[in-house]
């Protein structure tokens, strides 16, 4: 923080402080609600009209889309969104909802929209009054986006939409939706193209949204089936055929934004990056460890379980260490290799910490969220189990791995 | 104290790292070295070091072995994020010298404090070459076992496991004498030395195991024990250092492999069985990498938690070596499992660096004992 302060320009410095006083004075009220661990876990309306308000407020103080023109609603300011979120994270303020709307609709609307759009639609994206999901994987199309084969077909100017798309976070809040989709069965990727969709208005009249219950047994995610769902063509988003390179766009804000890969794994109070030390790090795990009866003895005396629980210690310093590093030109060969090697990093560290805390819990790691006498209330085989929705969205490890195999060690493209 | 957020490493320091980099690309590429340390493979070969001593002289003459002697010491002075780079360009270049050895003696030397240790610390400055006799025969890493005794100014008992023991002049000696544990400076060519070298895997160190019998030796800490809780977070993290740059020759090579080697009519490195397992090769890297200057910095600018820092970066890089050394034989194939393929060079001198003071789990255990307290 310190060293940011000192490379502020004089507008980011000037803003800096605005938000600062802005904060003291504008703390997001004390609530009854039990907030969501990360906004894809919002499951009722009382918690996302709290988060919805605090948004809004942010919005209105200038906090949010700082850096977009003021004629799309945005502050017009240079650089300064970075200074908004360290001094909001300073401030330890709740998430803001709208989560794929601010870190990929926003962006991807800003850059493609047809004339007009992006003034029409991005000042209620920014206050959050529009919730916006996101329509890319469909039950044949997980890993292999392109595959993508919902259907839309031109009549006049107007599209006629059909198709099937899952694991839609935020679906049932939503009012909009990014939707890639397919214009042209005989090419696969230039056969793509991309629309935004007002998913809200039209239910019941061709989109339906139903909801994906979880392995955890939570819900959160959504399917969406659209049956001859018509929509206007100023909705398109670039050219017929340039869906897939619409969609980089997106996906490039996705793993930049940090939102749906910062993984929930041991379910972490804060979600914010470089917090990994917080309650829920791997000394917590030192804690627990202390606390738990394994096989009848003291957990923190097994030396197995020990020797486990600084693999992980290790493993999260190296995480820190390797954030710090990506920075220091003198100590990167590839400008990517650090940066490329996060999601996988630290979907796989919280991953495989959640599930050692399941170890040693030993037997009372079969006691879930149900139950009275589940230690840390069933906290951490939830949180083993939700650990695979971040090892799997945005991006699976497995395709993580082939992106760095390919893209820093230079091996043969998988397609 | 806290560390500076780019680890201080800074122009200096790049330059440095460059300059040692062309250096042993130049003096000694890696079919040379293959040459030079591998040309007799009979495991019952002669045990005589393999190196080239005017390398060393001008690595002397480059002022390499003092970059951790004090400016007070006549030295250089400079940062361990400095010296750790060279370290990791030698692990790199898999070079055979005492490097490693005699700039861990610096590390202890700087750390007793005493106008005996000053006068070692000159010696190096004025190109004596040593390296640190501290583990026993047992092998233990512990900083309080010692086999050699002190009496009367004169060392007796053994000692084992001494790196590059043929290519120093001197040895710094852990023992016990009537009033504790110290540590004392002793000429490898002093009257009741004996060297036994072993016959090790690694081809680009020599080994040995050292006795004294009534050797005259100079005491330069009557506390070792005090003296080795501040100086070994440096032997480890130096040696980490070291695995570093050798890992990193591994993965590229591998990968360089991997890409032109063709089966099933397509470069190996498609198939996702030997991709993923050397992108994990370089995240494993990458972590030992980060946790290696951390722990270096933390030497200079935040000295309460070198020990754990340098824990970190040791226990990772055992890891990594191990891991890194085994994937790039296997993705070799069977030209890998051969003498003429050079990343045997490698596999070796990593196997052999990761239970160098300490291996993975003892790093663990000893960081455990240190987050957690001692197990009941």
């Amino acid at each position: 923080m310190a060293e940011a302060e000192r490379k502020d320009t004089p507008e980011q410095a000037e803003f800096r402080q605005y938000c600062r006083d802005w904060l003291a004075e504008n703390s997001p009220p004390e609530t009854d609600v039990r907030l969501p661990l990360t906004p894809l876990e919002i499951m009722t309306t009382d918690q996302l009209h709290y988060l919805q308000d605090w948004q809004k407020k942010a919005y209105d103080a200038g906090l949010v889309g700082c850096d977009y023109p003021v004629e799309v609603g945005g502050g017009g300011r240079n650089d300064c969104q970075r200074v908004a979120n360290a001094e909001m994270q300073a401030a330890k303020t709740p998430f803001f909802p709208n989560v794929i709307g601010l870190g990929m609709a926003a962006p991807t609307v800003f850059y493609h929209a047809q004339e007009g759009k992006a003034a029409e639609l991005l000042p209620r994206l920014f206050s959050g009054e529009d919730i916006w999901c996101q329509g890319f994987s469909e039950p044949g199309s997980g890993s292999d986006l392109a595959s993508v084969q919902t259907f839309a077909e031109q009549k006049g100017d107007k599209w006629i939409i059909n198709g099937h798309k899952v694991w839609t976070s935020l679906a049932h809040f939503a009012e909009w939706m990014i939707l890639l989709l397919r214009t042209d069965k005989s090419h696969k990727y230039e056969g793509l193209s991309y629309f935004v969709v007002p998913i809200r208005e039209a239910l019941g009249k061709g989109v339906t949204v139903r909801p994906l219950i979880k392995m955890t047994g939570e819900t959160g995610f959504n399917e969406v089936i659209f049956d001859n769902l018509e929509v206007d063509d100023s909705y398109r988003l670039d050219a017929v055929g340039k869906g897939w390179q619409v969609a980089m766009t997106t996906l490039a804000h996705e793993r930049n934004a940090g939102q749906l890969v910062t993984p929930a794994a041991g379910g972490r109070v804060q979600q914010r990056e470089g917090e990994a030390q917080s309650g829920f790090g791997a000394m917590s795990l030192v804690d627990l460890a202390r606390n738990s009866s394994r096989n009848g003895k003291r957990a923190a005396d097994d030396p197995v379980i020990r020797d486990r629980i600084m693999q992980e210690v290790i493993r999260e310093e190296g995480f820190k260490q390797c954030r710090r590093r990506a920075r220091v030109q003198g100590l990167i060969d590839h400008p990517m290799r650090i940066p490329l090697q996060h999601k996988l990093r630290q979907s796989e560290l919280m991953q495989d910490m959640a599930q050692l805390a399941t170890e040693i819990e030993g037997a009372a790691s079969s006691l879930y969220i149900a139950d009275e006498n589940a230690p840390a209330n069933g906290r951490w085989p939830l949180g083993h189990m939700n650990s695979f929705g971040f090892t799997i969205a945005a991006g699976t490890s497995e395709v993580q791995r082939n992106i760095l195999g390919e893209r820093v060690l230079d091996l043969p493209k998988s397609k | 104290m806290s560390q500076p957020q780019n680890f201080g490493f800074g122009e200096e320091e790049t330059m440095l790292r460059d300059s040692a980099a062309k250096f042993f690309a130049d003096n000694l590429p890696v079919d040379q070295l293959h040459a030079l340390v591998a040309d007799e493979s009979d495991p019952h070969r002669d045990l005589g070091a393999k190196w080239k001593p005017e390398l060393w002289q001008q690595m002397v003459e480059l002022g390499w072995t003092m970059l951790a002697v004090p400016e007070s010491a006549g030295g250089l002075g400079m940062s361990s994020v400095a010296v750790a780079a060279l370290c990791e360009e030698a692990g790199r270049a898999a070079f055979p010298s005492p490097l490693l050895p005699t700039i861990n003696s610096t590390y202890i030397l700087a750390a007793c404090d005493t106008v005996a240790a000053n006068a070692a610390l000159e010696s190096i400055v004025g190109g004596a070459a040593a390296s640190p006799a501290l583990v026993n025969a047992a092998g233990s890493w512990q900083d309080a076992d010692t086999d050699v005794e002190f009496a009367d100014g004169k060392l007796t008992g053994t000692t084992a496991y001494v790196q590059d023991a043929q290519k120093v002049s001197q040895f710094l000696v852990k023992a016990r004498s009537a009033s504790g544990l110290g540590l004392y400076w002793v000429a490898s060519d002093a009257s009741g030395v004996s060297l036994q070298s072993d016959a090790i895997v690694d081809l680009t160190r020599d080994q040995a195991r050292v006795s004294f019998d009534g050797a005259e030796a100079v005491e330069v800490s009557s506390d070792a024990l005090a003296v080795l809780e501040k100086a070994m977070p440096a032997v480890w993290t130096m040696v980490a250092a070291d695995m570093v740059g050798a890992g990193e020759w591994e993965l590229q090579t591998t990968a360089e492999y991997a890409r032109t080697r063709k089966q099933f009519e397509r470069e190996i490195g498609f198939f996702q069985a030997v991709k993923h397992p050397l992108v994990n090769a370089m995240v494993d890297i990458d972590q030992s990498r980060s946790l290696v200057y951390n722990a270096a910095c933390a030497l200079d600018h935040e000295p309460d938690k070198a020990a754990r820092f340098a824990h970190m970066a040791k226990a990772s890089a055992s890891d990594m070596a191990i891991f890194v050394s085994g994937r790039a034989v296997q993705f070799h194939g069977g030209i890998g499992f051969t003498w003429e393929c050079y990343v045997h060079l490698y596999f070796k001198r990593q196997n052999h660096n990761a239970v160098l003071w300490g291996d993975g789990a003892w790093h663990r255990a000893r960081l455990a004992d240190l987050l957690m307290g001692a197990a009941a």
